[in-house]
């Protein structure tokens, strides 16, 4: 019987093509005697197929908690008991922050909102915030607003929106368990949205929810056929007052196996290290990370969480010989 | 603001009573204040790339 890993090096590493959904469940289930050995190819499928640049993003939550939604994960539902306090940003505070994370190097700026789907209050404070900061700042500007309409897709590329972001979250099978308030589907219909306006695809995942190692595995092959652009792949962060607020961290063996695992399911996406990473993996298991898939990262901090100090982040990658991505001009 | 006693500010109880051990390993590890320490209110905290905002809608922001 071929190894798996022998199999990836000729499937993934010369063909470039993606393991399928049983391929990369025998990943998950390497033991941890060759998760170096994953982590490893996993690395050489990143280079031969992404380069060696690391894509540098920052996030900010524009509209913060009070979310009709029912994400089991999430701190900001307004069903759930938690300790954050609904907020929101102004224009002027939008283009700071954008101004702060170009100031790192970053060249992805994300506008995030704590909504089912943008409102036309939301859609106009967006398309002001995108406005401004395409007027004043260097930097390319991402959103996620959650499910979108047509109409506002085609708003959103016409303000010049980058990349959009709308996580699959879970596999399709143990989404039910997950957010009861809306279905895979309609988050996989955004996604079309996106794709039919040529916006860049973000689209991404929690691993650490309950599910199955069948169904991790069943998750990367579902974000592979959407075919992304980038995928964030954040670790759950079990927060106070959230029905997941109990959950045990993903062990760091089992993160760093997802994350070798979808390199290899996704070999030319940006595959970008988000929330979570730090109490996962901590610094030791960032530097495998990205030796290890990983060619993208959060600067800073997350919505409504702190992260590493973006000087720790960028020391590693200059340590690691790994170019700062640059914005490319498109003339 | 300096608070004295008064209130956790990972969980907004009272500092004195009960294990905070969780509270201040999230504040340690993750998460900015979340509570008044003052007064036990849920702040309006904002979190951005580089930094965070927090403030009490009665005692004011935190600094």
């Amino acid at each position: 019987m071929t190894d798996i890993l022998g199999t990836a090096r000729d499937q993934v590493l010369e063909q470039g093509e993606g393991l399928g959904q049983a391929q990369v469940l025998e990943v998950l289930r390497l033991g941890d005697d060759r998760v170096d050995e994953a982590l490893a190819l996993a690395h050489e499928v990143r280079l031969r197929w992404c380069g060696d640049a690391v894509e540098v993003e920052g996030i900010v939550s524009l509209k913060t908690g009070g979310c009709p939604e029912d994400c089991h994960f999430c701190s900001q539902s307004g069903r759930f008991e938690t300790p954050v306090r609904a907020a929101r940003l102004d224009v002027p505070e939008l283009v700071e922050a954008a101004r702060q994370t170009a100031a790192t190097g970053a060249t992805e700026f994300c506008i995030v909102a704590a909504v089912r789907g943008p409102d036309a209050r939301l859609m106009a404070q967006v398309r002001a915030g995108v406005e401004a900061i395409r007027a004043a700042v260097d930097i390319n500007v991402a959103c996620s607003l959650g499910i979108l309409t047509a109409e506002q897709a085609d708003e959103l590329q016409a303000l010049g929106v980058h990349r959009y972001n709308h996580n699959l979250e879970a596999a399709r099978s143990h989404f039910g368990e997950v957010v009861t308030t809306h279905t895979w589907e309609e988050r996989r219909a955004t996604l079309e949205l996106v794709r039919e306006r040529g916006m860049e695809v973000c689209c991404g995942c929690i691993v650490g929810m309950g599910e199955t190692l069948e169904q991790r595995a069943e998750l990367a092959a579902q974000l592979a056929e959407v075919d992304p652009d980038e995928v964030p792949m954040n670790f759950l962060d079990a927060r106070p007052g959230t029905p997941f607020a109990d959950l045990p961290p993903v062990a760091p063996a089992d993160a760093l196996r997802a994350i070798a695992a979808f390199r290899l399911a996704m070999p030319r996406t940006i595959l970008r290290f988000a929330g979570g990473r730090e109490l996962t993996l901590g610094d030791l298991g960032a530097r495998q990370g990205v030796l290890g898939g990983i060619n993208a990262i959060i600067v800073g901090n997350y919505l409504t969480t702190l992260g590493r100090d973006p000087r720790d982040d960028l020391a590693l990658l200059a340590e690691l010989s790994m170019p700062v991505k640059e914005l490319s001009r498109t003339l | 603001m300096t608070v004295v006693a008064g209130h956790c500010d990972g969980c907004g109880r009272s500092a004195a009573e009960g294990d905070h051990a969780a509270c201040r390993a999230r504040r340690a590890a993750t998460d900015p204040p979340r509570f008044c320490a003052a007064c036990g209110r849920k702040l309006v905290v904002q979190v951005l790339p580089l930094g965070w905002t927090a403030r009490c809608v009665r005692c004011g922001p935190l600094v």
